[in-house]
């Protein structure tokens, strides 16, 4: 659609929604992207960023990313910080899928050791690495051992396992955010999600083999840095959340909260699905610690399929995952609301910062990186479609203007309807077989819906990151392998 | 088929009207709208079992709300495939009453085409209306 004329252009690509656009918006609205990905944006980026920047204790502005689409809420893409004491905290700008997030493995193996095991290496991680409507996980644990994942993430992995010390390294805030209590979850949530362990789920969820070509590496020294040294080096990235309990933690606080907002705190929202609680409140409190345990349990499921994922290499190499050099780049979380210390107009502030499909980009010498990756910046994992590969970015000092937060995906252009209306999943895995892709899929409809053509470009989505100075482009990697759920 | 997807609302999710000349008959059609996004063909949901729902609320969208998100989360749950067998709604002081029986049987991928899960019933422009003609709804569900 047209960008909105009241919209105003600052620089090449940072836009401005101004507080005239709507009644009651506290702060400005900022959506980084280029002229084309503005005039590519729906009309609900414009109608749900301008309701975030209502919500109260907002500081500096509303910030959509240059992936941004019409969520519910926030819109995906979407990020807000606010002020601990003066501001709320809200399920519809964190989303159902709690700690929905990105991990990459990197390997020693290139193209020539896996193209000849391909279909080998993708049907044993379909077989091992459950995905689709209603999968159960291996790993079976009574409700009590399920509330000590959710307080520990992966730290009851390590002790279980199921991770090596450095994975933990590796993850944002070591796999466990502070503030998990499980006495604040609910027995429905528990029992939605206490079998989904080690599980992709569905839609847009997925486990990928990549590989990093040489003509693809756009920045050596932090690609190496990153751990990619050999040309044609395999990856592996997936894409995963909290599941069914997470979902369940979301939808039950969406709820409390639509019980008190008004009632008992005269906030008044202009979507339901922004309902919101002070985050000093009881409420905000709870669903904070709630939150937490299902940011816990993410990072837990993603730790358990990156065990499988060693176990299915391991099995069709014959080596100890260690000798394959399967060391874990990095993990990042899309859907989070999380304490952060930032420089406000010139002031070190704590802030709420609420990251609805956006990604954390820590640039370089920031506390809370890993020492491996003081110098370079965090490593931002960007998934695109499976059709056209995905990215590994870098995060930049010049992104504290938007409170170190870059895109997280390519971001959908088509309706899933509209895809499936043209394309057909048992065709589409034939076509991408004739171009090296091999996929397997829970579901061939879910297949068509992920096709490349509903996607926006990546290459347009991260160079624009770039030119903004929020992240800049270190790896692009192709898929050669898909398990989709 | 009471009910019809948009394809140019929150493409990234899916979005639904459905419709009924009684109240009933509109939860019955959304029930069915939320469960053809992760069945794509219903007539494979057969009857191994029945069970009860009964929930209470005082508005009366909320409690089409309530009714979606459990049956969601009775697939996560307990993995079941439902459709509605029965139900009635009625009003008792200032609370709506849904009692009703669904019925279905245990997810089975060889028996049941998959589409995509459902994460979640959203807030987002869900409405419940009456109309001249009976009743309508719209919902955005989280994929």
């Amino acid at each position: 659609m047209p960008v909105p004329e009241s919209v105003k252009r600052i620089s090449d690509t940072v836009w401005e929604i101004p507080v005239s656009y709507k009644d009651g918006m506290r702060v400005p609205g900022r959506i980084y992207g280029t002229e084309k990905l503005m005039k590519e944006m729906d009309a609900g980026v414009f109608e749900q960023l301008s309701n975030v920047a209502c919500l109260p204790g907002i500081v500096k502005y509303a910030y959509c990313m240059p992936d941004g689409h019409w969520g519910y809420g926030f819109p995906i893409g979407g990020m807000a910080a606010m002020d601990p004491e003066k501001g709320v905290i809200s399920p519809g700008g964190i989303g159902f899928d709690i700690n929905c997030g990105m991990r990459l493995v990197r390997t020693d193996l290139t193209i020539d050791d896996v193209q000849p095991r391909l279909r080998e290496l993708v049907d044993a991680l379909f077989r091992r690495v459950p995905a689709g409507v209603g999968s159960t996980g291996v790993i079976k644990l009574s409700e009590d051992e399920f509330k000590e994942v959710a307080e520990q993430g992966s730290r009851w992995c390590l002790s279980e396992g199921y991770a090596w010390p450095e994975d933990l390294q590796n993850t944002e805030e070591g796999g466990c955010f502070r503030g998990a209590d499980a006495s604040k979850i609910s027995r429905k949530a528990i029992e939605r999600g206490f079998d989904q362990i080690g599980t992709l789920g569905s839609g847009n969820h997925y486990c990928e083999l990549q590989v990093a070509k040489p003509e693809n590496i756009f920045d050596d020294a932090t690609a190496r840095a990153f751990g990619f040294t050999l040309p044609n080096q395999i990856a592996i990235m997936f894409h995963c959340g909290s599941r069914g309990f997470g979902h369940q933690v979301a939808t039950d606080y969406l709820q409390l909260f639509l019980s008190v907002m008004e009632r008992k705190y005269n906030i008044k929202v202009n979507d339901r699905e922004l309902s919101c609680a002070p985050f000093r409140s009881p409420e905000g409190q709870d669903y904070f610690a709630a939150m937490t345990c299902a940011i816990n349990m993410a990072f837990a499921n993603r730790q358990v399929i990156l065990h499988r994922i060693r176990e299915v290499f391991s099995d069709v190499f014959r080596k100890d995952p260690r000798d394959l050099g399967m060391h874990m780049v990095y993990d990042v979380a899309h859907n989070t609301a999380k304490l952060e210390k930032h420089e406000i107009d010139g002031k070190l502030r704590e802030v709420l910062i609420h990251r609805k499909g956006a990604t954390r980009a820590f640039g370089p010498g920031m506390a809370g990186l890993p020492d491996q990756y003081r110098e370079t910046g965090q490593p931002v994992i960007i998934g695109g479609s499976m059709e056209t590969g995905s990215y590994l970015l870098a995060g930049l000092k010049s992104g504290a203007e938007a409170f170190y937060t870059t895109a997280h995906g390519s971001g959908r252009t088509m309706s899933r309807h509209q895809a499936k209306k043209m394309v057909r999943g048992q065709t589409l895995q034939k076509e991408m077989e004739g171009r090296g892709i091999y996929v397997r899929t829970a579901s061939w409809s879910g297949l068509a819906e992920e096709a490349g053509i509903a996607y926006k470009n990546i290459d347009e989505v991260v160079e624009a990151t770039e030119l903004a100075g929020l992240s800049k482009r270190v790896v692009r990697l192709l898929p050669l392998g898909n398990i989709k759920g | 088929m009471p009910y019809r997807y948009r394809d140019d609302i929150a493409i990234a999710d899916v979005a639904f009207e459905a419709w009924g000349a009684s109240l009933e008959q509109v939860f019955v059609a959304a029930a069915d709208a939320t469960m053809n996004v992760m069945v794509e063909d219903l007539a494979t949901i057969g009857r191994s079992l029945d069970l009860t729902i009964e929930l209470e609320h005082d508005q009366l969208d909320l409690l089409l709300f309530n009714f979606l998100n459990e049956l969601v989360f009775l697939k996560d749950a307990r993995k079941l495939l439902l459709r509605v067998g029965s139900l009635s709604i009625r009003r008792a002081n200032s609370n709506f009453i849904l009692k009703g029986v669904v019925y279905g049987e245990g997810l089975d991928p060889e028996k049941h085409p998959l589409g995509v899960d459902v994460k979640a019933v959203t807030l987002h422009r869900f409405s419940l209306r009456q109309t001249q003609t009976g009743w309508e709804a719209f919902v955005i569900l989280d994929i």
